[in-house]
C-alpha cells in the first residue's frame, strides 16, 4: 500500500508534535523514522495509525485520504515498544484477539493463529500466559498479533528497544526478512540509527517535529542535507568545526586558530559561493588518519594535535583530540599505538568534507 | 531484644479490642455478666444459656439481615458500574468540565452525610412521587437508602478506580483500538480486566460500607419493613425500659457472622489488595 503524508501536523494547545510533515512511502518499502526522543516520530506514526487526528494536512492510504477512518477500518497491525500484549489471556488468546472482533469462525481462527505462530516460531507457546514469556518472546506475540489480520501497513514504534543487545541483532534481521517475504509496507520508528540504516529503504530524520531529511541510508550518510542530519547519522558522530574559507590564487584553505588545510577545489568552490567566508565543516571519524611519518604528505594537509583520550573498541581505537576550542573524534586501526598525551600527525580525507551554513545550518553541498 | 519489645507493644496496643470481642461473645452466651466474668442470677459464676440467641427464630431479624444484604449488594453494583466507568472516562477523555468535576467530586466527599439528610428526605420523597419505580427507589424502601449510600461512596470509588486506570499504559489501549474493539469494548475486555485488583478492593470497602450502615438507612425508613442490622440492632436499645445488653451483643454478633465468614475465605486476597500490588492477578 502506498502510504503519503501531505503537510501533516499535530499540536496540543500550542505545543508542536509534528510540524508539516510531507513525505511518500512506495508499496511495499520499510521506511524508518529516526530521530532523538521527543522529535514527533511516534506522534506521526501514531496519526498514521488514526490514534492522534492530525491539526493539519492529509494522510493518504492509496491515494485515498484516511484522516476520518477509525483505527480498526485502516488495515494496519502495529507493534509497541511496550509489546501492549493483554496479559489477561493467553498468547492464542492475544493473537486471535484481532481475528475474534472480526467474528470469523473459530476453525478458520484457528487455522491463521496456527500459521503466525509457526512463522515467528512461538508454535508451542499458544496455551502459555504473558506473564510467562520472555522479552524476545513477548514481542514475537505482539508481532504475531500485528500480522494475524493480514494487515497493508504495519507500524512498529521501537519495537527493540525494551530487548537485550543480542536478541535486538537477531530480532532485527528476522523482521527485516519477514517484511520483505510479506512485502508489507512498514514505517519503523527508532531513534537508533544502526536499526534505521540496516533496515530502512529510506530514511526520515527528524528533529523538534520536523521533518529534516527523507533519503536513502546511503545518501543521509555521505551527503547529509542538513547539520542536524550531518551530527545525528553515522557513530561515531562527525566531527564539526567553525572555519573560515579563505582563496588565494585559485587555493582554497579552510582556516580557524588551529587548522590549516588545503581544500579539495569541487568542494569548496560550493562552500565558498554560498557563504560570507565562515562555514561549519563536517569531518567523519574514519575520515581522519594517522599521519604516516616515512612518507608525511603535504604541511598544509596535516593537523598535529594533542591526544586526550583513548577508548579502545575492540577493531578500532577512538581517539579523542583537542583541535584549538574544539574535539574532535578519531577511529584508527588498534595497531597504530597512539597513546594519551602523544602530539601527533593527522591527515584527513578532504574529497569527503561536509560543509554547512552556520545560520541556517543548511548544507552548501547538496542543496 | 527489639522482637519482644514490638511483640509487647502490639500485644499492649491489641489488647482493648480483644478484651472487647471477649466480652462480646462471653455475653451473648451469659444470664449476665460482671466484668468479663459470666454470673448466674445467684451471682455465682456461670450462668451460661442461650436464650440470647432465641432472635434467630424471629423473622424480623431475618428481614433485617435481608435488607442490609441487598443495600450491600446493591451498593456494590452500582459503586462498582459507575465508579469503573466514570474513573476510566476522567483517566482517559478530555472533555469540557473534566477537572472542575474531579475536584467538584473530592469537595461533595469532604461532606458529610448528617450535613444533607434533610436535602435527601426531599429528594426521597420526590422519587418516592414517581409512578412505578418510586416505590422502589423512594423514602422507606431498600432501592432509596441504597441510592443514597452509592451516591455518598461514589467519589471515593471514581478517584479510585481513576487512579487505577491512570496506571494503565495506553499502549495496550491502542493495540486494542487497532485491533479492531470499539471503544466500549475496548473499556470491557481489555482494561476492566487490568484494574480486578482494585474493583475488589473498592467492592469489599462499599459491601462493609453498606453492611454496617447507620445513619442513612436508620433516618430514611419507618419501622422495621425495611430496616437493616444496625437499624434493627438500634430498636433494641430503648429510653422507657431497660436494655438487655445481653441480646444487645448477641444480635451484634450475629451481624457480623457473614463478614467473618466472608474474610476467613477471602483473607489471601485480601492480603494481596492491601499490599497495593497488582500481584494478585
Amino acid at each position: 500500500m502506498r502510504v503519503e503524508l501531505d503537510s501533516l501536523s499535530k499540536a496540543w494547545d500550542g505545543v508542536v508534535g509534528a510540524d508539516n510533515i510531507t513525505l511518500d512511502i512506495a508499496d511495499g518499502d520499510l521506511v524508518a523514522f529516526l530521530g532523538p526522543s521527543g522529535c514527533g516520530k511516534t506522534t506521526t506514526l501514531l496519526m498514521v495509525a488514526g490514534i492522534y487526528k492530525p491539526t493539519g494536512g492529509t494522510i493518504s492510504f492509496d491515494g485515498r485520504v484516511v484522516n476520518e477512518v477509525a483505527p480498526k477500518d485502516r488495515g494496519i497491525g502495529m507493534v509497541f515498544q511496550s509489546y501492549a500484549l493483554y496479559p489477561h489471556m493467553t498468547v492464542f488468546g492475544n493473537i486471535s484477539y484481532p481475528l475474534r472482533l472480526k467474528k470469523l469462525d473459530k476453525e478458520e481462527i484457528r487455522r491463521r493463529v496456527g500459521q503466525v505462530a509457526d512463522m515467528m516460531g512461538i508454535g508451542d507457546l499458544l496455551d502459555r500466559r504473558i506473564a510467562q514469556l520472555s522479552g524476545g518472546q513477548q514481542q514475537r506475540v505482539s508481532l504475531g498479533r500485528a500480522l494475524v489480520k493480514e494487515p497493508q501497513l504495519l507500524l512498529f514504534d521501537e519495537p527493540l528497544s525494551n530487548l537485550d543487545a543480542r536478541l535486538r541483532l537477531a530480532m532485527r534481521g528476522e523482521i527485516k526478512r519477514l517484511q520483505n517475504e510479506l512485502g508489507i509496507t512498514s514505517i519503523y520508528v527508532t531513534h537508533d540509527q544502526i536499526e534505521a540504516m540496516t533496515m530502512a529503504d529510506r530514511i526520515a530524520v527528524m528533529s523538534k517535529g520536523v521533518l529534516q531529511a527523507y533519503d536513502v541510508p546511503e545518501a543521509l550518510y555521505d551527503q547529509p542535507k542538513t547539520l542536524f542530519v550531518a551530527g545525528f547519522v553515522g557513530n561515531p558522530p562527525m566531527n564539526f568545526f567553525d572555519v573560515e574559507i579563505t582563496s588565494t590564487n585559485g587555493d582554497f584553505h579552510a582556516k580557524s586558530e588551529a587548522l590549516d588545510l588545503l581544500l579539495p577545489h569541487d568542494r569548496a568552490v560550493k562552500a565558498a559561493a554560498s557563504a560570507k567566508g565562515k562555514v561549519i565543516m563536517g569531518v567523519r571519524p574514519e575520515d581522519v588518519f594517522l599521519v604516516d611519518d616515512a612518507a608525511p604528505p603535504a604541511a598544509d594537509l596535516t593537523l598535529t594535535a594533542e591526544i586526550e583520550v583513548v577508548e579502545p573498541l575492540g577493531r578500532e581505537d577512538l581517539l579523542g583530540v583537542s583541535v584549538g576550542d574544539a574535539h574532535m573524534r578519531v577511529l584508527v586501526k588498534k595497531s597504530q599505538g597512539a597513546s594519551v598525551g602523544d602530539m601527533v600527525g593527522f591527515v584527513f580525507d578532504l574529497s569527503k568534507v561536509q560543509f554547512f551554513d552556520p545560520e541556517t545550518e543548511q548544507s552548501l553541498l547538496w542543496a | 531484644m527489639g522482637r519482644r519489645i514490638a511483640y509487647g507493644f502490639l500485644i499492649l496496643s491489641v489488647t482493648p479490642i480483644l478484651v472487647g470481642y471477649s466480652w462480646l461473645v462471653i455475653a451473648t452466651f451469659s444470664f449476665r455478666t460482671e466484668g468479663l466474668l459470666p454470673r448466674n442470677a445467684e451471682g455465682g459464676i456461670g450462668g451460661f444459656t442461650l436464650s440470647n440467641w432465641s432472635f434467630v427464630t424471629d423473622a424480623a431479624i431475618w428481614n433485617a439481615m435481608l435488607n442490609s444484604f441487598l443495600i450491600a449488594v446493591t451498593m456494590v453494583i452500582g459503586v462498582g458500574v459507575a465508579s469503573t466507568a466514570g474513573g476510566y472516562a476522567l483517566s482517559r477523555f478530555k472533555f469540557a468540565g473534566r477537572k472542575a468535576f474531579l475536584t467538584g467530586t473530592l469537595v461533595l466527599h469532604a461532606f458529610k452525610a448528617e450535613m444533607l439528610l434533610i436535602a435527601i428526605f426531599f429528594v426521597l420523597r420526590w422519587l418516592g412521587g414517581i409512578p412505578v419505580i418510586g416505590s422502589f427507589i423512594g423514602f422507606n424502601s431498600v432501592g432509596g437508602v441504597a441510592l443514597v449510600m452509592i451516591a455518598l461512596e461514589l467519589p471515593l470509588g471514581i478517584w479510585l478506580m481513576k487512579g487505577f486506570f491512570d496506571n494503565l499504559p495506553w499502549d495496550m489501549e491502542r493495540a486494542a483500538l487497532i485491533d479492531g474493539a470499539s471503544r466500549f469494548r475496548v473499556w470491557w475486555q481489555i482494561m476492566l480486566p487490568q484494574v480486578r485488583p482494585g474493583l475488589a478492593a473498592l467492592s469489599l470497602f462499599t459491601f462493609i460500607a453498606g453492611w454496617n450502615a447507620y445513619l442513612v438507612p436508620f433516618t430514611f425508613t419507618i419501622g422495621t419493613k425495611v430496616a437493616n442490622m444496625p437499624v434493627f440492632l438500634s430498636q433494641l436499645i430503648s429510653d422507657t425500659a431497660p436494655t438487655n445488653w445481653n441480646l444487645v451483643a448477641a444480635v451484634g454478633m450475629f451481624q457480623m457472622i457473614p463478614l467473618i465468614i466472608f474474610f476467613i475465605f477471602t483473607q489471601e486476597l485480601l492480603l494481596n489488595i492491601y499490599a497495593g500490588g497488582s500481584k494478585g492477578t
